[in-house]
């Protein structure tokens, strides 16, 4: 039932999400490890993550602490994990996106300067909303930044990870800034690179029938997630104009029953209420949208994206090792090199495996992962559609019956 | 292709005026003979309207015309509720002609008739005629053919014979579909079958606020209108659109402005009501900007969401899990019957609103045009009194040049004057009177058509939440089966 008073404040997010915040992944918590982000401080250009650690394990020395950390520390931690040939084997967990307050910034400051042509009421009306707005896209960054953390924090290798252990324990900066121009274009060529060599690899019949699958499903779904983030996207941000259309109708509604000297005025009035209340009820629809499904998509966009990458380094070391067996024919036949031939033959071999025994229980663990995750976004989503359609149903009919008496 | 919405589910665009009203019949003697404007939903009269005295000159024709048709004519008594006062309620139905090749096309035809939305079927249907004290119509049901120039021409009849004393003639609709206010609605209005919908909307609307108005229902060339079978092609009516006539009214305005008529105001309702006004068609021409922008948003809505429930629908066909594969599938379905339900709420949001509004920012100006009319009328008056003035003190200097032909010209155009001074302060009272009496019409109106429209408005609202709550309902046990 909604009450009378509905939440005034700038409150975007729903109320399951105050508790341990929006997990898109289904993660047993483990008690050994726990991590969150139990604050985070927006300033101008940059956002500071409160990191809060519980643990039992014996390599910290306290069994809870806190650190301040900012993006590009995740980011350093991540491409960390990327590097680490050890980890070859694992879905990297994707990193989080980039704060992004730009549009946000953008609008407060068209707003700041059109101050003078609008009214006192419409002024702090929209000043509110776009603070709002301000919060969702703060409270979302947190969330994401949040994910990934305790993605590392429950996988049973990467937990143990000592970079892991220094982000999360040295109270110090980690001195790590952001690539600089000349890194930034080596990472471009990398990609170039990899994505060339992406294809030649991929092209390689795979002998095992799960991962020749895997490779042609993982293709095709990210595809499909990609657009299917894009297009909800694009319905959202509809949504959200359509919500604000109707707090401007409410306005001049409003306007319109103080000026008028008729019985409509009445009408007018009651109907620039309702609108009021409706259109915050829009704008959490569109709110609980994007967090339940936008999100949801885009975070599986990533998750794709990194189970792809996993398979390439399968694929790569599964040429490397075809090419080692080659040289190693080659190398007996010539009878020239034949050590040196059969050692890196076993190293290829060696590697080969290790990441294709890791990749299948990390694909499989994917799999359940996501289906865990869609099932739990897709039905608090339709709970969520289902409240907020009630709330305003509500609304309207007990509108509609006080204007119907009054006719 | 997206499939058009037309007619829509549910009962929207035909939205009829259902007012009851009384005429009265026009007597040869010019007492003022009271008529009252009965709602349905009222339960006496509420208003006394008087006739005013010069009704005899507009209704000459039909004077003729009645007296020869309707052998029974009763005086109507002005006291109370009268059982005797029964309703006439013609009530128009539009219904579009799609077929443009009904009239012969000659090679100097205007350019400018569309294809499609050009002629229209209207079937009348005046209900109690008999019992009716007051033969209008010849028959009890009729159906017509118009052009859209018809229409307009119609409206520049009655525009000339009645705006200047006081009247507030409906507008016509404008010719173009773009609204007065600059918001571009996107490329789907262009389509025809839209196009022919809006513009048949339009025309109906229009056509029953004229028959409406007890006086124009009256005006020979309104019955004309109605029910001949040939009406004489209106001439150069492509100047006197819709908007041609409001930029007549608005000329006009602008002229007396000009003028700086610095009018001495004995009547502070006359002040009162054009602040009224004022005020009234800014805030409207902010809501219809709004409200055109919500119909945008909300068609935009539709398409992304129709957009998005394929993609989803992709997903849900390469998810290799196959229950969540089918929860996918569902969730696509879902947002397919939703993204139908936001275009039907576009239909409503315009139909039933932003068409509203935008008829009110249009007759309001013609409000104000009439206001503005009196403030000539006015001037007139005072020019008058100057002329006599003028003539008087001219008429004093030839007393003493002792010039008697001159004399006697002057003592007669003494008296001519004398005469128009006399009659401008006629005309002014009677204009004064008349939009006294046309803005409480206006008004009553104005008050049951927003009750109305907000009312079916929110109720369409209440629909699409309904059906919002039946189709998640029918999808979170698909969401809760993925295992």
């Amino acid at each position: 039932m909604m009450q009378e008073g509905l939440d005034d404040g700038p409150d975007f997010l729903s109320e399951e999400d105050r508790g341990p915040r929006a997990v898109n992944v289904d993660l047993q918590t483990d008690a050994t490890l726990q991590v969150d982000i139990s604050d985070a401080l927006s300033e101008r250009d940059k956002v500071k993550f409160t990191v809060h650690t519980k643990s039992t394990l014996p390599n910290f020395k306290q069994n809870e602490f806190s650190v301040v950390r900012q993006h590009e520390e995740f980011i350093w931690l991540h491409d960390s994990f990327v590097e680490n040939e050890e980890y070859a084997g694992f879905i990297i967990p994707p990193a989080p996106p980039r704060p992004d307050f730009d549009a946000s910034r953008e609008k407060l400051q068209k707003l700041g300067e059109g101050e003078g042509s609008m009214t006192k009421e419409e002024f702090t009306k929209m000043k509110q909303e776009l603070e709002a707005e301000y919060l969702a896209i703060f409270k979302k960054t947190v969330a994401m930044h949040e994910v990934f953390l305790c993605r590392v924090a429950a996988h049973p290798v990467l937990r143990k990870d000592l970079n892991f252990h220094v982000f999360l324990e040295y109270n110090q900066d980690l001195s790590v800034r952001g690539k600089n121009k000349k890194e930034k274009l080596e990472d471009f060529f990398k990609n170039v690179v990899k994505s060339a060599d992406g294809v030649i690899v991929s092209g390689v019949k795979d002998v095992d029938d799960f991962f020749e699958h895997e490779k042609t499903f993982l293709l095709e779904y990210h595809n499909r997630v990609k657009d299917a983030s894009a297009k909800s996207d694009r319905m959202i941000r509809s949504h959200k104009s359509a919500a604000d259309d109707i707090n401007r109708i409410a306005s001049t509604l409003y306007t319109l029953g103080t000026q008028d000297s008729t019985d409509v005025c009445k009408f007018f009035l009651k109907v620039s209420e309702l609108f009021e209340k409706t259109r915050k009820i829009e704008a959490r629809v569109a709110a609980d949208e994007d967090l339940k499904l936008a999100d949801l998509l885009k975070y599986y966009l990533r998750e794709s994206q990194a189970a792809k990458d996993l398979l390439y380094r399968r694929g790569r070391a599964l040429v490397d090792y075809e090419n080692a067996n080659k040289a190693l024919d080659k190398a007996r036949a010539k009878n020239k090199d034949v050590l040196q031939a059969e050692t890196t033959q076993q190293v290829c071999c060696q590697k080969f495996e290790k990441i294709s025994e890791s990749a299948k229980q990390e694909l499989i663990d994917f799999k359940t992962r996501r289906v865990a995750a869609f099932r739990k976004n897709l039905v608090e989503l339709a709970e969520l559609e289902l409240k907020h359609a009630k709330g305003n149903l509500q609304l309207l009919q007990s509108c509609l019956a006080v204007l119907k008496g009054d006719t | 292709s997206r499939k058009q919405l037309v007619p829509p589910s549910v009962d929207l665009p035909r939205f009829l005026f259902r007012l009851c009203f009384q005429l009265s019949p026009t007597s040869p003697e010019p007492a003022s003979l009271p008529a009252e404007d009965i709602s349905t939903n009222s339960n006496g009269p509420k208003q006394e309207i008087l006739l005013d005295d010069d009704q005899e000159d507009l209704f000459a024709e039909a004077t003729e015309e009645v007296s020869l048709d309707s052998p029974e004519r009763e005086p109507i008594l002005s006291d109370g509720p009268s059982p005797a006062i029964t309703p006439v309620t013609p009530t128009v139905i539009i219904t579009p002609r799609v077929d443009a090749s009904m009239f012969d096309r000659s090679p100097d035809e205007d350019e400018e008739a569309e294809e499609n939305g050009d002629t229209f079927d209207l079937q009348i249907m005046v209900s109690d005629p008999e019992k009716t004290s007051l033969n209008l119509f010849n028959r009890n049901e009729f159906t017509v053919k118009r052009r859209f120039s018809d229409f307009l021409g119609l409206h520049s009849k009655l525009a000339s014979k009645y705006l200047h004393i006081g009247y507030i003639v409906p507008p016509a609709p404008e010719k173009s579909i773009v609204g007065m206010t600059k918001v571009k609605v996107g490329k789907e209005d262009l389509s025809s079958a839209e196009f022919v919908e809006k513009r048949r909307s339009a025309l109906e609307r229009y056509l029953m606020r004229t028959v409406n108005h007890p006086a124009l229902l009256k005006d020979p060339d309104v019955i004309q209108f109605l029910e001949s079978t040939e009406l004489p092609r209106a001439v150069s009516t492509q100047a006197l659109s819709g908007a041609g006539i409001l930029r007549m009214v608005n000329k006009a305005a602008e002229a007396v402005n000009k003028m700086t008529i610095k009018m001495n105001e004995s009547d502070a309702w006359f002040e009162e009501k054009q602040q009224q006004f004022e005020n009234l068609d800014v805030q409207l021409r902010k809501l219809h900007a709004s409200v055109e922008s919500l119909v945008c948003h909300r068609k935009e809505l539709s398409v992304n969401t129709a957009s998005f429930a394929k993609s989803a629908a992709m997903l849900g066909n390469s998810e290799d899990h196959t229950a969540l594969s089918r929860a996918l599938s569902q969730l696509a379905e879902v947002e397919e019957k939703i993204d139908q339900l936001h275009q039907e709420q576009a239909y409503a949001d315009f139909y039933l609103f932003s068409e509203l509004l935008g008829d009110y920012v249009r007759l309001i100006t013609a409000v104000k045009g009439v206001f503005d009319h009196r403030m000539k009328t006015w001037s007139k008056w005072q020019d008058a009194q100057v002329m006599l003035q003028r003539k008087r003190e001219a008429e004093a200097k030839l007393q003493y040049a002792n010039k008697p032909d001159k004399l006697q010209q002057a003592k007669e155009e003494i008296k001519e004057w004398e005469a128009k001074v006399q009659q401008g302060e006629r005309d002014f009272e009677q204009i004064s009177k008349n939009i006294r009496r046309e803005v409480g019409r206006f008004e009553k109106q104005r008050v049951k058509d927003f009750k109305v429209v907000i009312i079916k408005y929110l109720e369409s609202l209440v629909h699409t939440q309904q059906q919002l709550i039946k189709y998640w309902e029918a999808f979170l046990p698909e969401a809760k089966a993925i295992a």
